[in-house]
This record gives C-alpha cells, sequence and structure tokens, in this order.
C-alpha cells in the first residue's frame, strides 16, 4: 500500500483545511501561486500547468453527483482488527490516526445519488484514509454497493485511489480481491453496468480485483495505475523506468482503458455513458 | 545431504555423523532414529518465519512433482491465446486417480538455471491468461474438476508484466473463476505469494500443507514498508498471520494437510500422497453438487470473508 513513501519524485500537494478559502498555495507542479478559491472552483486542478491535485472522496463525490441528491449507504462500517496487528504503529493506533486526519471512518464512501439527473449507484475511495487501501470494511462495502444497485437496477461506478491491499488485514484483506470480484460478476451477470474510473494512485490488489472489472474503464488524467509498484519493478529490473511507465496514457497504449479523462470531463463523460443506459430494463 | 535452514543446525554434526557412518557401513539405527527425534523436536516449536522458509526449500516438491506422481497420462496445454506461453505456469489435463482431471499451479525449478527459466514461479500476465483458458476448456470441453497448485513468490514485478496488463489478467481470473462450471480444488503446497497465487485461487475448497504459507504480502515486503527495515522479516512474519494454522484459524482454509516432522522435503513422497489422498476426497464431496450449487457456494465462501464492525 505505501508503494509511494520513498518515491521522491511523486509529488502530493494535499490541500488542508488550514488553508481555509483565503489562502494561497504553491502548486508543487508548476510552483506558481494559487489562490484557493479559484483552485477550488477548477475543480482543484491548477490553472497555471493543469496539475490534478489529489481530491477527498466527499470533494469527489461534490463534482460528479448532483447536489443534494446523494444518500449513503452503510455509513456505519468500520475496521475491526482481526490480527491483532502489531507493527512500529500497531493497526488499532494507525485507523485512530486515520480517523482523526482524515475526519472519516473507512476508505470508502457508498450510497446512491444522480449524474446530471441519472440515477447511479456509487463508491468513491479515499486515498487519505491509508492510502485508500482495501481491506474487509471496503470489500464488504462494496459488495454491498454492488448487491444494491443490482437490485434497484442502477449502473454502478466506483472511483479508485488505493495503494493495494491493506497489510495490517493480512490474508483476509487479500481475500477481498476474490471478494469484490465476485460481487462485481454478479452485479455484471445480472445486467448491471460498471463503470470503473482510476484516479491517481490506483494500485496493487485494487487494480487487481474491482478497480480493473469496469465494462467501461476511464482514467483521470494525470493517474499512475500499475500492479506493483514501481519502485519495487526497478529494484527487480535494475534499470530505469520509461518515463511515461504506468501513466494513464501507458495503459490507454497498452489497450487497458477506454478513456484518460481530464478532471472537467469525468461528469460530462459519465453523463453520456449514463444516457445510452436509461431506461434499459434488466 | 538436505540444504539444512537456520533453525535446524544442530542437525548438522548428526547429519554429518550418519554420512560417516554409511561410508563406512555401519548400523545408521541409532543415529537415524536421533535425527528423527532432534526433527521432532525443532518442528514441535517452530516460529511463522520459520515455516517460511520450509515453504521455499528448494526441495520441496512442487507443482511438476505432484502432477507427475499423481496423474497418469497427463498432456501439457500451452499458450493463452493471446500473446505467449508463460512458463511460470503450468497447466494441463491427465487421469487422477482414474478419473479425468484438469491441473494449473504455479512451477518452480529446483536449480538456479530451472528458476530463471521459470521466473522462480512468478508468472506474467500470459500464465494467469493461460490458466483461464485452459479452466474454461476443462471444464466446459472436458466437463472435469480441476486441482490448482498454489506455489508462487508473487506475480511478476517487471515492466513488461505492466505494459501486457498484469493486474488485468489477475483481475479477470479472480471475476471468471467464479463461474468455472464444474468442482475447483485448490492446495496451497509451498509459497502463497498474495495476488500471485490468488490469480489461480479461486476455488470450492481451500487445502494447504501444514508448513506452507499464504500472505498477502512477502514478510519482507511488509517489514520494508511497516518496519522501515527489510530485516524485520520475523516480526512481519508473526504479525501476518500467514501459516495453515493461522489461516485455519480465521476460517480462510477448509482443511490442513499434516506434514511430518522434517517437512516435505524429507518426506516427498508421503506428502505428495497426503496431497493426492485430501484432493480427492475434497473432489468426492463437490462432485455431489449441482452446477448451480456449486457456483453459489464457490460465490458464498469468498463473498463473506471479512471481518469489520457495524
Ligand atoms: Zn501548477
Amino acid at each position: 500500500m505505501s508503494l509511494f513513501r520513498k518515491r521522491k519524485k511523486i509529488v502530493v500537494p494535499v490541500i488542508t483545511k488550514e488553508y481555509g478559502e483565503n489562502k494561497w498555495i504553491r502548486c508543487k507542479s508548476c510552483g506558481n501561486l494559487i489562490y484557493y478559491k479559484e483552485l477550488k472552483e477548477n475543480l482543484k486542478v491548477c490553472p497555471k500547468c493543469g496539475y490534478h491535485f489529489r481530491l477527498t472522496a466527499q470533494e469527489r463525490l461534490e463534482q460528479i453527483i448532483d447536489k443534494d441528491t446523494f444518500e449513503e449507504w452503510d455509513a456505519a462500517l468500520s475496521s475491526d482488527d482481526p490480527l491483532k496487528f502489531k507493527a512500529l504503529e500497531s493497526y488499532k493506533e494507525r485507523l485512530e490516526r486515520a480517523e482523526k486526519n482524515s475526519k472519516i471512518k473507512s476508505a470508502i464512501i457508498t450510497g446512491k445519488g444522480k449524474l446530471n439527473g441519472y440515477d447511479t449507484a456509487i463508491g468513491i475511495l479515499d486515498f487519505g484514509f491509508i492510502g485508500g487501501s482495501l481491506g474487509s470494511v471496503m470489500g464488504e462495502k462494496i459488495r454491498r454497493l454492488a448487491e444494491r444497485a443490482s437490485k434497484e437496477k442502477l449502473p454502478l461506478i466506483i472511483v479508485s485511489a488505493s495503494g493495494g491491499a491493506r497489510m495490517q488485514e493480512g490474508i483476509i484483506s487479500l481475500m477481498q480481491m476474490a471478494k469484490t470480484a465476485a460481487a462485481i460478476n454478479s452485479y455484471k451477470k445480472g445486467g448491471g453496468l460498471y463503470i470503473s474510473v482510476l484516479v491517481n494512485p490506483t494500485y496493487g490488489g485494487t487494480t487487481a480485483s474491482f478497480a480493473m472489472l469496469g465494462d467501461i474503464n476511464i482514467a483521470e488524467k494525470g493517474a499512475k495505475i500499475g500492479f506493483a509498484g514501481p519502485r519495487v519493478i526497478e529494484q527487480i529490473m535494475k534499470k530505469k523506468l520509461p518515463k511515461d511507465f504506468q501513466s494513464a496514457e501507458f495503459l490507454l497504449k497498452h489497450g487497458f482503458l477506454d478513456a484518460v479523462l481530464e478532471r472537467k470531463l469525468l461528469k460530462p463523460t459519465l453523463s453520456q455513458i449514463l444516457s445510452y443506459y436509461r431506461g434499459k430494463k434488466w | 545431504m538436505v540444504k539444512l535452514l537456520s533453525f535446524e543446525k544442530s542437525l548438522k554434526p548428526l547429519y554429518e555423523e550418519l554420512k560417516e557412518k554409511r561410508k563406512n557401513a555401519q548400523s545408521t539405527d541409532y543415529i537415524e532414529e536421533k535425527i528423527a527425534e532432534t526433527l521432532k523436536k525443532i518442528y514441535s516449536n517452530l516460529t511463522p518465519y520459520d515455516i517460511v522458509q520450509i515453504a521455499r526449500h528448494p526441495d520441496r516438491p512442487h507443482t511438476t512433482d505432484y502432477i507427475n506422481a499423481l496423474f497418469t497420462d497427463f498432456l501439457e496445454l500451452h499458450g493463452d491465446r493471446k500473446f505467449g506461453d508463460d512458463p511460470a505456469i503450468i497447466a494441463g489435463i491427465g487421469y487422477f486417480n482414474g478419473k479425468v482431471t484438469g491441473v494449473i499451479g504455479h512451477r518452480k525449478g529446483r536449480n538456479l538455471k530451472e528458476n530463471l527459466r521459470y521466473n522462480f514461479g512468478m508468472a506474467e500476465p500470459e500464465g494467469y491468461r493461460k490458466a483461464l483458458r485452459v479452466a474454461h476448456l476443462i471444464s466446459e470441453r472436458f466437463k472435469a474438476p480441476i486441482i490448482t497448485l498454489l506455489d508462487t513468490p508473487g506475480a511478476s514485478p517487471t515492466i513488461g508484466a505492466e505494459e501486457r496488463g498484469q493486474a488485468e489478467a489477475i483481475a479477470y481470473n479472480l471475476q471468471e473463476l467464479f463461474n468455472i462450471p464444474t468442482p475447483i480444488v485448490a492446495i496451497v503446497i509451498g509459497e502463497g505469494g498474495s495476488g500471485g497465487a490468488l490469480g489461480i485461487g479461486i476455488a470450492d475448497k481451500l487445502l494447504m500443507l501444514k508448513y506452507s504459507i499464504y500472505s498477502v504480502i512477502s514478510p519482507e515486503g511488509c517489514a520494508s514498508i511497516l518496519w522501515r527495515d527489510a530485516s524485520k522479516a520475523k516480526e512481519a512474519a508473526n504479525a501476518l498471520k500467514l501459516t495453515a494454522n493461522d489461516l485455519y484459524k480465521l476460517h480462510i482454509v477448509d482443511k490442513i494437510i499434516e506434514e511430518p516432522a522434517g517437512g516435505a522435503h524429507r518426506h516427498r513422497e508421503e506428502v505428495i500422497q497426503a496431497v493426492g489422498k485430501e484432493a480427492q476426497k475434497a473432489l468426492n464431496t463437490l462432485s455431489r453438487l449441482s452446477k448451480k450449487k456449486l457456483l453459489e457456494k464457490r460465490k458464498e465462501k469468498f463473498i463473506n470473508i471479512g471481518v469489520y464492525n457495524e
């Protein structure tokens, strides 16, 4: 999950609340100072260089789902500690820290809402909660999301941003890959349309399960997507990686995505896809 | 002489004595008994990281050893029909206890030359795609059950593997193996390395050899991330709960297949036969289920895994 921690090249500009609405922040990609309000109005894309700042799940939700139409599902689910996992920091401490910093209870929000008027089920991962890692809670929320979407005959969108499986839940987290794949499989067999949106970054067990199983796979511009982390590959191969390696464009070129979209085109494109789908009886 | 693992060093003088006695054509009964006794003592008190080392022992029976011993008229099937043939996965069909049965497994080598050829059992996307192609073939054309044998450090982490969609290949297998209409029994025989193992590991029954491991990440990988120190692999192995006993307690594994003290690499034939016996037992139970029930239960098995608060 923390494949990126030691990789210096990746800049992760994060806007915290303390900046407030009236602050200037520096784009770590181009170095320009941007007025926060302007950045926010621009969907948190740098108006100078086009750098896509990371979004929280809540911010993503507000950008994609029509105002006041979202109904959250299974919000009460929270992590347990099945292995009583202890490392430098215990899993319990790690969870407490994540909750405190992110003010959310798990690495995914799920529910239903309207997207330009079209009803849809949606799940959004939050990289800010232990790297958006796939553990029992995410697995169960995705399972219930897919099952309920199927029952209510809704299309399904999942926006992924994740470092992979949550190590602290050991084998149980690995099995969430199988669990989510099973849930997606049943959902599709029931006639549902699943759109997977991959944003920066999506790696490991998340890419190798539900995130790569979309009927339509879309990546946001600037997303890094892969199975193994770049550092691991570099170490194993003992050579420098190609410049565009694991970029959204790289995956598009190799045939694993339907489209790479700038953030401002994400909602219109999702809406366009849902328009083809609307009214279909399963 | 068998390669001794770090926790078996006390056996070294005994094995040397044994060698000496054999050379001099002296009776070895006493010394062999002593070795067995010492092994018993050592193996009754193994740490998780000791078990990791046993699971990785180069002389441990590998997929090809099981196929050679348990299958007759085995026919290996090659290629994913899309790009290539990955030697790190062996797939084919033959007779298992007289019945047509498919088998798919990771292929590890016995020495460096073989391991370089088989990439240490780390499969490329083509390996996973071949596995799925053959699974479809076996179940849908031959109506035969499938045994999968899991033994890999993980999926191949290379530039080429990423270019050709390692994540997609594994994800697609995880999805499609839920639709394979004949019984599947998966057995972890050595290293169950993360998604690389799970990619051929969706099954109706999951069995594990006593000294095999199955984990979301290697203990070394986990240590370097969560301890920021790869040398803390022992601590990570403890924390990850990756042994057969742990997985049984966590209700992930249906059954543990026993190994005698000393491990499968010292009791190859015995362990191979035990695996064959347990695979047959599992297939017998599964063959009674209708196709619909089988697929329902396979899904149930995985979709209910998870520990959370609500
Ligand atoms: Zn900028």
